[in-house]
């Protein structure tokens, strides 16, 4: 059934995302690895885009705030077609499209250039707003990191999406609990997470984010809201799908050697489609 | 100078032809962050409700919303004081300059020519901030003409912009044969004899207009130019200049780190030669509350004090 093709693309966007790491030498498991499957949902299922086509006036747009988090999205836009699997090996080198953050400037298909966390939910209204005054079908995505929303400017964005109804403006939280320094409960706590978007007029949708079978109900009625834009939190697992990373913040910004490379992958394969 | 023109703020006529423009231009959105009254994008507001996003003040989200917008091929303006849209650098860095949205960052109320509401307020790194971007175009118009020019050439202008816009009516200094052109510097005031030139932008042009007309009368020559465009600034035009004058003069209501000052010493300095350059402008010492012609003189930029400058070069 199609969550079993997409548990696949899942698969093989984690093992594309160890390899790319590992080959770069930094970079970000942690945070790729728990918004696999959101990111498969959207570039497999839920977003009208045209790999061939990325400048399509109409496609969907998708904003990946949490720029740290972009080896997910470069493995989904890899295995959708945008380029070639083998430029994923570029990912950090000098003179790559695949920035270390992503840089719509050098590669096309990639909608913001984000890094500095806060500012992806202003840019994703933005682009909502404008498929509002210039009456075009178009739904904007906007992934978010947990630790992330500590950013002030996230909550002004909370603040204006439902003044402007943007019911086709749908945020998704990576809620994987980690960030560089701790916990994020730890840190900064962000609960009661629910009731305060809630407060901020939004509808709010909780789901297991590595479950389609949650995933795609969600992003499904997220889409068919007309008058409030959407929060989507993401239960996630940070480092999900290895082990030897799962739940483990010492992994959130450190590359994978070749020995850890290669257990990681038989794991991931031996896994298979599971969910 | 115009006779038909009466003194007008840059931001009055900022205001006046966003609103003229948004009938051409059906791409024009303008975004305010409850100072509408201030940065007068409330005529805009006034007349194209639909295009016009009130965001409350949340210049951060203001900026970043304005990207999205732009990314779509709107042309957003965004309108605040200087100091604060400025203030929010990294949105600025991230979601305008890096990614190449084609945002118009208005910032008004430029330097202590504001007067009694103080520090706070004055828009007085603005320039440094901007200027220090990749791609960023920085422009500052000296009178309403200019002022207009600008804002209609940046409805079709392909980077990010700012224009640094006054609280404080400015007088006309051209007529209306000038025409604004990106980068180039508009001489105001020639003479072949004249060992002192002045740079001058935005406000301060008028104080050197009127020093022009006090060391005319003392018999003393001087060219001087206004320069609108802060970056991309024609290197030829300033070198041109400096070639044909023992001293450069530029005067700025803005830190004399980082603004016309700087970026005039960094052309100069790339060639040898005898010209020196002085630089007057708020001296790295904070603004404060007064009377705008008070504190011009107590800064060292108005027209009496920029007489005494020349002077004192010329005597040295």
């Amino acid at each position: 059934m199609a969550y079993e093709s997409l548990r696949e693309q899942a698969q093989k966007m984690r093992v594309s995302i160890i390899e790319m790491l590992t080959e770069a030498k930094s970079g970000h498991p942690g945070g790729s690895l728990s918004c696999t499957e959101i990111v498969a949902a959207l570039y497999f299922s839920e977003m009208r885009h045209d790999p061939q086509r990325p400048d399509w006036s109409e496609r969907d747009r998708f904003v990946i705030s949490k720029g740290h988090g972009v080896p997910a999205v470069y493995a989904a836009m890899a295995h959708a077609g945008y380029f070639p699997v083998q430029e994923l090996m570029t990912l950090r080198k000098t003179g790559a499209r695949l920035q270390g953050h992503p840089d719509r400037r050098r590669l096309p298909g990639i909608e913001a250039s984000t890094g500095s966390l806060g500012q992806g939910l202003s840019v994703a209204q933005g682009i909502a707003l404008a498929s509002k005054l210039s009456a075009k079908p178009w739904h904007t995505y906007c992934l978010l990191g947990d630790g992330e929303i500590q950013e002030g400017q996230v909550w002004e964005a909370a603040m204006s999406a439902p003044k402007f109804k943007l019911g086709s403006l749908t945020a998704i939280l990576d809620y994987n609990h980690g960030q560089i320094d701790g916990r994020v409960d730890d840190v900064m706590s962000l609960e009661p997470l629910a009731d305060k978007w809630r407060a901020f007029n939004w509808n709010v949708i909780e789901v297991d984010g590595h479950k389609f079978e949650d995933l795609i109900p969600a992003l499904q009625k997220a889409r068919k809201a007309t008058d409030k834009p959407t929060f989507v939190i993401a239960h996630t697992i940070k480092g999900k799908g290895v082990s030897f990373m799962e739940g483990k913040i010492e992994w959130h910004g450190v590359a994978p050697n070749k020995d850890q490379e290669t257990a990681a992958i038989k794991e991931i394969n031996a896994k298979g489609v599971r969910s | 100078m115009s006779s038909n023109q009466k003194p007008k703020a840059t931001r009055q006529a900022f205001g006046e032809v966003l609103a003229e423009l948004g009938t051409k231009h059906t791409n024009l959105v303008v975004f305010d962050a409850d100072l509408a009254k201030s940065t007068k994008s409330e005529m805009f507001a006034k007349k194209f409700p639909d295009r016009f996003y009130e965001m409350g003040i949340a210049e951060a989200n203001m900026i970043g919303t304005a990207a999205g917008m732009a990314m779509q091929g709107f042309v957003p303006f965004i309108c605040s004081f200087g100091c604060f849209v400025t203030g929010r650098f990294d949105q600025i860095r991230m979601s305008v300059a890096y990614a190449g949205a084609n945002v118009r960052v208005i910032g008004t109320h430029a330097g202590v020519g504001i007067g009694d509401d103080g520090h706070s307020q004055m828009g007085l790194e603005d320039l440094s901030l901007m200027r220090g971007l990749p791609t960023m175009t920085v422009l500052q118009p000296c009178d309403e003409l200019e002022t207009r020019q600008m804002i209609e050439f940046l409805m079709t202008h392909d980077a990010p912009a700012y224009v640094r816009l006054t609280r404080q009516n400015l007088i006309p200094v051209h007529d209306g044969e000038y025409r604004f052109r990106l980068g180039r510097v508009d001489v105001l005031r020639e003479s072949a004899t004249a060992n002192v030139a002045i740079l001058a932008t935005g406000a301060t042009v008028q104080e050197c207009v009127r020093a022009h007309e006090i060391l005319q009368k003392q018999g003393v020559q001087i060219t001087l130019a206004n320069v609108p465009t802060i970056k991309p600034l024609n290197s030829d035009d300033i070198l041109d200049i400096a070639k044909g004058h023992r001293w450069l003069l530029t005067v700025e209501d803005h830190y004399t780190i980082g603004g016309l000052g700087s970026a005039v010493a960094e052309i100069i300095s790339d060639r040898s030669g005898p010209t020196r350059l002085v630089r007057l402008g708020v001296n790295d010492q904070f603004g404060e509350s007064g009377e705008p012609i008070e504190l011009y003189d107590k800064f060292g930029i108005s027209a009496a004090k920029i007489v005494q400058t020349v002077s004192g070069l010329l005597n040295s």
